[in-house]
């Protein structure tokens, strides 16, 4: 048993995070609410360049030949950052799906973010060609995720195919989750240390510290189930499916409590737009309830314990 | 060649960079079969009366004497002290089969997972030849004396105190320890007294091995919640305690003290195997009923239990990792904590809902619910109670100023 990263690992996802915190920072996420694409211009290019999107593809296609275990802590690092590119549509959905590199890879089971500047698109319908579908805009509560319905004649997925995509898809939204979490619970530990009422930092306040050390306590039973379900997704195995919604559970807990405990401990400054909190919060909130919603991930739980 | 090409080896990435490695050895499957074959054949049955009463304590120190013969009373102690220097995860191992097999609780558990790390760390060697192979055997039995009645959550206001003896040679100790669980059945207590009054509240404690035999100790057991004697009061009016049974140097009771709690909040004193077979039988209980499979509110419910106690097994998986790579259990240990408590409330809540007018009954085969609801309600009072780990978790996880 050896459940940890190795240092090969943890550079990749220092070097991923390293280039987001100059690449995509809240100003920039801030920017695509309202420019023409609804991304980040130049990111995607870097991330291509630094072999994030292909990762999963092997060296002979263009890609690093790595497995969904190194995959998902950058796609961790891609939460962290609220990176409004189609990286897990694309890195974790599309590449192995398609065996190429070359394409950008839109998905959603009903609308679809970044529809608009993908080549190929999937929903759960099937299949979508970018020249062959018509797209109708969809505002989404979270202004950095450009969503569209694509309407238009899909091309069949083979089953298998699929829901081998669907778990990896999953999967690395759960690591966006935690990434999120992670940097929700970091901003407003910033916040409450410095912010002072009654003479004091609101953070030595037990209000305030156990609603955060909530979140922290569900963030740290997230992450070792989504690593898990990576790791389970790397190694092919037959009930991959069954611990990516666990994973997909924890992680919406944790992202949708520290959103939660990181508004209230911000107080009304957390709610307003000025302020780069919402950015987060509004990524979590649109997060977890795409990719299969509690309901359908606790019943496929359920279905393979009872 | 990538930017990402600069950490990776030259050759093929993908058998250079292994996957991470979620299996047991040989070996240490080997182990859990082991364990599986000699708990099956072994395990009393019926179930042994609550060992928290004096006629179950004695029926579970029979018990711990067949574990102790067979080397399973403490498989990750040295040989030496009646061990089989099984690793943490074979430890991990054992614990899992141990509860997935129903075996006994342990009425010696304040003692191995509370007392002896501390002894390991920082016990001499007349101490750890003294009091590790009885208290393994259950010889001796030891219960933890630090709760006072004015001393609980701020474990810094300790009273009761100890004074040098005239002769030089120990200590006279007196005050009174509460709450101390059952105190009235053992032999031995370990425990924290002030021997500076001078000094500020964390400094001039020192950490005593008492035999409750001796001269002065009045043991006054009190009933708990659940209607069990596990609790004790312990009345101390001059007892001697030699020197050679102060644990690590006097005046330095606090910090030998903090080893213990790590231990005791971690994995150590509820390993993720009690959740797991806890878990299992709650779904056990559910398919006995196929309204209760079939509704939907109820089979969220159980899901999102199983799965809370899945979570514990691999965050224990993923800490264990890092343990065996040489890192010290931190202040994470108190999430582990809430976590596990809460958890263990959560699974008996939802048991009572399962057997709904049924579980008020105190007899029937499915009276252990109510029993060990009872007993999971303690979780979040005990060992440091959950507010004061919130506490912890925010300041020295988060960062967060003290008040």
């Amino acid at each position: 048993m050896k459940f940890s990263f190795d240092d090969e690992q943890l550079a990749l996802r220092d070097a991923t995070r390293d280039l987001l915190t100059r690449a995509c920072t809240p100003a920039q996420v801030r920017a695509a609410w309202t420019n023409e694409t609804g991304r980040v211009p130049g990111l995607w290019d870097h991330l291509v360049d630094m072999g994030v999107v292909g990762m999963l593809a092997p060296e002979a296609a263009g890609g690093l030949g790595l497995t969904f275990v190194d995959l998902v802590l950058v796609l961790e690092e891609t939460g962290r950052h609220a990176v409004p590119e189609p990286v897990v549509e694309t890195a974790a959905w599309g590449v192995p799906l398609l065996g190429r590199t070359d394409l950008t890879v839109a998905a959603g089971e009903h609308w679809v973010p970044w529809a608009d500047s993908a080549d190929v698109i999937f929903t759960a319908a099937g299949r979508f060609e970018h020249a062959d579908v018509v797209l109708v805009p969809r505002p989404s509560v979270d202004g950095a995720r450009r969503l569209f319905e694509v309407h238009g004649t899909p091309a069949a997925v083979d089953v298998a195919d699929g829901r081998a995509a669907y778990n990896r898809g999953v999967c690395g939204i759960a690591a966006q989750q935690c990434g999120l979490a992670d940097r929700m619970l970091e901003m407003t530990a910033d916040y409450v240390r410095e912010r002072r009422q009654f003479g004091v930092a609101v953070g030595s306040f037990q209000a305030v510290k156990h609603h955060l050390a909530n979140a922290r306590i569900a963030l740290e039973f997230a992450r070792p189930l989504v690593y898990r379900a990576a790791a389970s997704i790397a190694a092919g195995e037959a009930d991959a499916g069954v611990n990516v919604s666990m994973a997909k559970l924890k992680a919406d807990a944790a992202s949708s409590q520290s959103a939660r405990a990181a508004l209230q401990c911000h107080g009304a400054i957390g709610y307003t737009t000025e302020y780069d909190l919402h950015l987060y919060l509004k990524r979590s909130w649109a997060l977890g309830r795409s990719w299969g919603d509690r309901t359908f991930h606790l019943g496929r739980v359920a279905r393979a314990i009872l | 060649m990538t930017i990402w090409g600069q950490f990776l080896p030259s050759s093929a990435a993908a058998t250079i960079l292994p996957l991470m490695d979620l299996s047991f050895t040989t070996e240490q499957e080997q182990f859990r079969s082991d364990c599986r074959d000699w708990l099956a054949a072994h395990v009393p049955r019926p179930a042994l009366p609550s060992g928290d009463t004096r006629a179950g304590f004695a029926a579970h120190l029979r018990w711990e004497r067949t574990l102790f013969d067979a080397r399973y009373a403490v498989v990750s102690w040295p040989r030496e002290y009646g061990g089989r220097e099984a690793s943490l995860w074979e430890w991990l191992i054992f614990e899992e089969e141990y509860y997935t097999a129903g075996a006994p609780q342990r009425v010696t558990q304040n003692g191995i997972f509370l007392l002896a790390p501390t002894i390991f760390e920082f016990g001499t060697q007349d101490q750890k030849d003294r009091v590790l192979p009885k208290m393994a055997s259950g010889e001796h039995t030891w219960c933890q004396g630090w709760s006072e009645p004015n001393a609980g959550s701020d474990l810094a206001g300790i009273q009761s105190r100890g004074v040098r003896d005239e002769a030089g040679t120990g200590w006279r100790l007196s005050g009174q320890k509460t709450w101390t669980t059952r105190g009235a059945f053992c032999t031995h207590l370990f425990g924290l007294f002030r021997t500076d009054p001078d000094a500020e509240r964390h400094r001039g404690l020192t950490y005593f091995l008492v035999d409750l035999q001796s001269p002065g100790v009045t043991v006054r057991g009190v009933d708990r919640l659940d209607g069990d004697e596990g609790f004790a009061e312990v009345f101390l009016d001059d007892v001697f305690v030699p020197d050679a049974d102060v644990l690590g140097e006097p005046n330095q009771g606090w910090s030998v003290a903090m080893a213990t709690t790590g231990s005791e909040r971690g994995l150590t004193l509820r390993s993720p195997g009690r959740f797991l077979a806890t878990a299992q039988r709650l779904l056990d209980l559910a398919r006995r009923s196929q309204n209760d499979v079939e509704s939907p509110g109820t089979r969220d419910r159980l899901a999102a239990a199983w799965i809370d106690a899945q979570a514990y097994r691999w965050q224990t998986f993923w800490t264990v990792t890092r343990i065996a790579d040489g890192a010290r259990p931190g202040p994470e240990s108190s999430m582990v904590k809430v976590f596990w408590s809460e958890l263990d409330v959560r699974l008996h809540e939802l048991a009572l809902d399962l057997l709904g007018p049924h579980a008020e009954l105190l007899d029937g085969d499915d009276a252990g619910w109510m029993k060990g609801y009872e007993f999971a309600l303690a979780g979040p009072i005990y060992a440091g109670t959950n507010e004061i780990q919130r506490n912890v978790i925010a300041e020295r996880v988060l960062g967060l100023p003290r008040a």
